[in-house]
């Protein structure tokens, strides 16, 4: 990097922290620890709060919901290292994301790489506002690990598709206001060969969601039925039978999702909240010897993990990066936070048994540990990661 | 500052690695050995890296050095790690070059560090006195004598201190075991009066030695910083010791795990590839991901030592407590997937796992490295 362009950064970095310190309400630098503190934009989407609605907006109109997207989508045009700096400054202010959605994470990265350009036009923008709401429509009731074998299948109609199958798992598919699906367009082709990547409405004749209770007692994701769902071909992306490639690009970005779910470096230390409920002796030491080890344990993987993904990230950026490496960190990151949550559900002992009290917030921790399990299944199982990193990393035979 | 080599840092790998993979297999520590070479180095090579601009690759370039960083130590440390060559680098060039550079007065760094650098001079820190890295415990006394000091006590795991011309010993003038204060370092000749130096023959067949001080006499300007106040000093040191363990550690895993992924692709049974099997898969990819996690907090402890030697304890301590388990884990991996050849001294894998295993205890393991963040976090 030259002295220019370093310059340069340490500019946008102090002029990015000035903003932030005036722009970021103070309700906002905390980290969110119900449901309703994240906002997910979209046709129905309703702020909880005053402060939400304020950040969101200003972010928003700084296209800072998506900064490293193009300016002409509604995206704030940083680059890579600006983008950095950014979540850096975010992180020192503990600044809340304004806008969490599935089309940041996952649509929109999919869509820059194989969407046209009538479909980044229409699309982007309202990602990037806030506007619309995605579900992903991946796995089925039959593909779950094996999601290759899916079978709902589209079928030509002349300029349209009709859609007709299951999909499950799908998350927050009754409040969204679209989907991207895979479906199957040629039943005769070998089953990576015969995919599709097709974009449509939610309140497309046909489709019906119904949500799965969970063992945290909550219904994030659902059941999805189409029944002779009408889509046009035009809404399709990148080329028909080659959707597969479509969706492990995207997996790609849901796995770095996922690992980055861990709330890395955000709120209260373990340690700290270990020890208001077990106590300290003397000399400041958790009363629990043995959790303490834990903790410390913990703290060593996540800090070492958090260097890693900077790391994954840099040398993405210089054109190094293996492309399932994402798979490596997911595996990692998921298992971690489960670590986690094991460990507060210990230190928290009795007082983290309570599922319904005022007190416990209606059973928050034992409700978000149980959460937790799921996210070594989602977006690929741990089991499934590691065989990716054996295939494709390590090149092991037959895996 | 991104996490990955520059390119004059990987122009300095692959000149680093040319030579060490070149000149010093795993046989030529494997001929040291057999042969019980008395120095337990090659001063043929030291020479090679002294040419390169290794020796003296922390020293600044007033004093004839490179006056390149920890991240550039770190590199060369890697590849020293990779084919486990006995080498001065760790205790001369890193840890006594920084003791000297970052302690010395002038008079000391000018005398000192362009014999390091021109490759003329080996010198080592004595640290640890018990069984285990305990720093604080230290308890060798030095007490005023005339103008100078006396020296009594003894130290252990004194790394080439058989070959040393030069001891940097960690001693006490004031306080008692357990305190910060009342720490001191003193350059020591290790021919004065009063030393006694037993070369120990490590199970990794690198070197290391006990030594004892019996009233070993030094002047008031063999001092190296201030006096009783050398526990900052200290501390640096051995974190930026530990960093480039943490570096060795690294390469040393990174070579097991290739080797022993190598021997999965090769070695047939039950009528297959055993590669081909998911249980040895799921471990093999385990690993790498651990050595890759590893690596990243390695890259990042040197990162920090390099901003600031005085605010990098942390990132050091989780480098070196996770370099210390991957290690292990990689080491152990290696031996059992190689089955009944890893356990055999013809197969070179068994010297990884002996290195990892002296690694692990220099500068502190990973429960001390573990302790040490808990504590920084007020826990």
């Amino acid at each position: 990097m030259s002295e220019t362009e370093t310059d340069d950064l340490e500019t946008f970095r102090s002029e990015t922290r000035a903003w932030l310190e005036a722009n970021c309400p103070p309700e906002m630098r905390k980290p969110a620890t119900a449901d309703t503190d994240v906002f997910w934009g979209g046709r129905n989407a309703k702020f909880s709060s005053e402060p939400q609605r304020i950040w969101f907006e200003r972010m928003r109109d700084k296209g800072w919901t998506v900064p490293d997207w193009p300016k002409e989508y509604g995206g704030g045009g940083l680059s890579a290292a600006e983008h950095k700096v950014l979540r850096s400054e975010m992180a020192k202010l503990g600044a809340r994301p304004p806008l969490s959605s599935f089309g940041i994470w996952m649509l929109g990265p999919a869509l820059l790489k194989y969407g046209n350009e009538a479909q980044k036009k229409e699309h982007l923008p309202k990602i990037a506002a806030g506007l619309t709401r995605w579900c992903q429509g991946y796995s089925e009731p039959n593909a779950g690990s094996d999601l290759a074998s899916l079978q709902t299948r589209a079928e030509s109609d002349g300029d349209d598709f009709i859609i007709t199958g299951s999909k499950i798992w799908t998350s927050y598919a009754n409040y969204a206001d679209w989907i991207f699906c895979l479906v199957r367009t040629d039943a005769s082709a070998k089953k990576h060969d015969g995919i599709s990547f097709i974009l449509f409405d939610m309140t497309s004749k046909g489709v019906t969601t119904k949500p799965i209770l969970l063992i945290s007692g909550y219904s994030p994701f659902c059941e999805t039925f189409f029944d002779g769902v009408r889509v046009p071909k035009s809404h399709v992306v990148g080329t028909v039978n080659r959707g597969w490639d479509v969706a492990k690009y995207l997996l790609q970005h849901e796995r770095a999702m996922i690992s980055g779910m861990g709330e890395r470096g955000v709120g209260r230390p373990l340690g700290q909240i270990a020890a208001d409920s077990v106590g300290s002796d003397a000399q400041g030491r958790l009363d629990d010897s043995m959790l303490r080890g834990r903790i410390a344990s913990f703290d060593v993987d996540e800090a070492a993990l958090a260097a890693c993904a900077e790391r994954a990230v840099d040398l993405a950026k210089a054109g190094q990066a293996h492309p399932a490496f994402s798979s490596a960190m997911k595996y990692y990151g998921t298992e971690l936070n489960k670590r986690r949550y094991e460990i507060l559900m210990s230190a928290g002992g009795v007082d983290a048994l309570e599922w319904e009290s005022e007190r416990s917030r209606q059973g928050a921790r034992p409700r978000a540990w149980l959460r937790t399990k799921a996210n070594s299944i989602e977006g690929g199982t741990t089991e499934v990661m590691l065989g990716i990193v054996a295939k494709r990393i390590l090149d092991l035979p037959g895996a | 500052m991104a996490l990955v080599l520059t390119e004059e840092q990987s122009m300095l790998r692959d000149s680093a690695r040319g030579l060490i993979s070149d000149k010093a297999p795993v046989s030529h520590l494997r001929s040291l050995r057999d042969s019980k070479d008395p120095t337990g180095f090659s001063k043929e090579l030291w020479h090679s890296f002294a040419e390169m601009g290794f020796a003296g690759l922390l020293v600044p370039e007033e004093f004839g050095g490179s006056g390149l960083g920890f991240m550039e130590a770190g590199v060369v440390m890697e590849e020293i790690g990779r084919t486990l060559m006995p080498s001065p680098f760790l205790a001369t060039s890193v840890v006594a070059a920084s003791a000297l550079n970052r302690g010395g007065n002038a008079a000391q760094k000018s005398e000192y560090l362009p014999k390091i650098s021109n490759g003329s001079l080996l010198a080592t820190l004595a640290i640890d006195e018990g069984t285990k890295h305990r720093p604080l415990q230290t308890s060798l006394q030095a007490v005023r004598a005339g103008n100078g000091f006396k020296l009594s006590g003894a130290k252990a795991l004194v790394v080439d201190g058989h070959v040393a011309d030069l001891f940097i010993v960690a001693a006490r003038t004031a306080g008692s075991a357990g305190e910060r204060d009342g720490l001191t370092l003193f350059l020591v000749n290790p021919k004065a009066k009063g030393v006694a130096i037993e070369r120990t023959i490590m199970v990794d067949a690198h070197n290391a030695a006990r030594i004892e001080l019996s009233n070993v006499e030094v002047n008031a300007d063999s001092v190296l910083g201030e006096v009783d106040q050398g526990a900052a000093l200290l501390d640096g040191v051995l974190d930026i010791g530990r960093g480039a363990v943490a570096a060795e550690m690294v390469g040393l895993s990174d070579e097991v795990f290739n080797r022993t992924v190598e021997y999965l692709k090769n070695r047939k049974q039950f009528g297959k590839l055993i590669g081909e099997f998911q249980a040895l898969q799921h471990r093999a990819a385990e690993l790498y991901v651990d050595i890759e996690i590893t690596r990243a907090a390695m890259m990042k402890a040197l990162q920090a030592l390099d901003a600031d030697v005085a605010k990098a304890a942390s990132a050091v301590a989780v480098a070196k407590a996770r370099a210390g388990t991957t290690a292990t884990r990689a080491v152990q991996e290696g031996v059992q997937m190689h089955g009944g050849m890893g356990m055999t001294d013809q197969f070179d894998i068994g010297f990884f796992m002996k290195r990892a295993r002296v690694c692990e205890e220099l500068f502190g393991d990973a429960n001390y490295h573990t302790e040490q963040l808990a504590r920084a976090r007020g826990y």
